[in-house]
């Protein structure tokens, strides 16, 4: 399987296509709900942001608490269509992937053309193997926020499906289709 | 004879099944979701299920959490009427489900007011269904829910009219909406009659029931099957991503409900859809 690391760099991200199965390795960010209103707080405040942006990759992730003698807790990915009216001032500012689960709005899709950049999905619910994954985990920022602080994690080898590449293909859609195309051929 | 229960034991119980729900896949999904990736025509889906089958292992045997979204509390309890409980059981159930969190490593996923949004920081207070029924025990059953899932719910009023046709609709219009969003392959719970209130509880219950029964009215479960088939033929598939497996199993509750009234409510839950119960 393929592999890559953070940051991603332009060559990288316009070689990704959607339907792809990739090992991430290197530094990313976690980020849900809280954390991107208080990141839109930042941005229309003119503050800086707990990280720079530019070729990073955000998780949409909220870990369960990290147990004595571990890393972390269990890790998996969040819905990311909550994160979608907030990620085009982020994606405009340099941003480079996102890894969640579910879909995108059209209008996540298109700006991530008008950006290079990647979504990548990790497997929903899968959080027990997902920690196998983290090397060490820090919190960068807004410890108030408990589960939905932002966390700076050094991953290695985190299995991850490219969703939508940064040519607005989309393995949803993809996928499904070709399921029922080949379930229509084997009906015949 | 009134039988004498210490409060103490409830929240040592609900304390347990906190933790034991979050570490430990009910067997019947377990089950079911073998047999459905014997079935999965389609590679990359079958994979998947193999992954979460492979994630469930490493949860059980590690003792941490299936999912990192531990979810919000949701107690039921059945209280048998020659019970007394000395103690207040409210406080019990609570002071449970904050050791079960906080003692057993599990998300603290609850804010205090909906729109300041504080984190409790230790996952209180959870939802409690209270039933009163015959006899002296009290059963408890502790089933956390994640909000991918819970957020794909929906609830509608139908017409009589709009009948058995209408309510397909709706359960297929629900997943349609769903798509990959709440961790597909998912479960359904579906609340049919009632009033505006009893359906989503009926669904929310209908969740409970293991996925290898039927609706015990043969008409209902002939519904189950046919809508489980439809839906298993959208393609959405595990995660979303194409495949058979969609959903692994659909419960429908049902109710007397009134002469104008035909409430529907579908409860999505995820692969994950923990609970697990214990009588005292």
């Amino acid at each position: 399987m393929r592999e890559i690391t953070t940051p991603l760099d332009r060559e990288t991200i316009l070689s990704l296509h959607a339907g792809e199965h990739v090992l991430l390795s290197g530094v990313i960010y976690t980020a849900r709900d809280a954390a991107h209103l208080r990141m839109m707080d930042c941005i229309r405040q003119g503050q800086e942001l707990p990280f720079q942006l530019s070729g990073q990759v955000i998780y949409y992730a909220g870990p369960s608490p990290t147990p004595p003698g571990a890393v972390v807790g269990s890790i998996g990915p969040t819905t990311s269509m909550r994160m979608d009216a907030m990620t085009p001032a982020l994606l405009e500012r340099g941003l480079a992937g996102m890894i969640g689960k579910g879909g995108r709005s059209e209008e996540v899709c298109r700006c991530m053309q008008e950006n290079p950049s990647v979504y990548f999905v990790a497997v929903g619910g899968a959080a027990a193997l997902g920690a196998q994954c983290v090397k060490h985990l820090e919190v960068i920022a807004w410890d108030d926020l408990g589960p939905e602080s932002v966390k700076k994690l050094e991953v290695e080898k985190l299995p991850l499906i490219v969703a939508v590449d940064a040519y607005g293909a989309d393995a949803f859609q993809e996928g499904q289709n070709a399921y029922l195309r080949q379930r229509g051929e084997m009906k015949k | 004879m009134v039988r004498e229960l210490d409060a103490c034991q409830i929240e040592e119980t609900v304390r347990e099944l906190c933790i034991r729900a979050c570490r430990e896949l009910p067997c019947d999904i377990e089950q079911r979701m073998k047999e459905a990736a014997g079935e999965e025509d389609w590679d990359s889906a079958r994979s998947i299920l193999e992954l979460l089958l492979e994630n469930a292992r490493v949860a059980r045997e590690h003792a941490v959490p299936i999912c990192q979204d531990t979810g919000m509390a949701v107690v039921f309890c059945e209280i048998g009427q020659d019970v007394h409980i000395s103690g207040s059981f409210e406080e019990a159930v609570l002071r449970g489900v904050r050791r079960g969190y906080t003692e057993g490593y599990l998300r603290k996923s609850v804010v205090a007011d909906p729109l300041r949004r504080k984190n409790t920081g230790d996952n209180t207070p959870p939802v409690i269904h209270l039933r009163l029924v015959p006899g002296d025990r009290v059963r408890l059953t502790v089933a956390p829910k994640g909000a991918g899932s819970e957020n794909m719910s929906r609830m509608t009023m139908l017409t009589p009219a709009q009948g058995m046709e209408g309510v397909r609709q709706f359960v297929m219009e629900t997943v349609r909406l769903a798509g990959a969003n709440p961790c597909p392959p998912m479960i359904l719970g579906i609340g049919i009659g009632g009033n505006f209130e009893r359906a989503p509880e009926m669904a929310k219950e209908a969740l409970l029931d293991p996925l290898d029964t039927w609706n015990p009215d043969p008409f209902y479960a002939e519904l189950e099957k046919e809508w489980l088939r439809q839906i298993n033929e959208t393609g959405i598939g595990p995660q979303g991503l194409g495949g058979r497996t969609t959903c692994l199993g659909l419960h429908i509750h049902q109710e007397a409900t009134h002469i104008a009234c035909l409430p529907v409510a579908v409860n999505v839950g995820c692969h994950v859809t923990r609970h697990a119960t214990a009588v005292l």
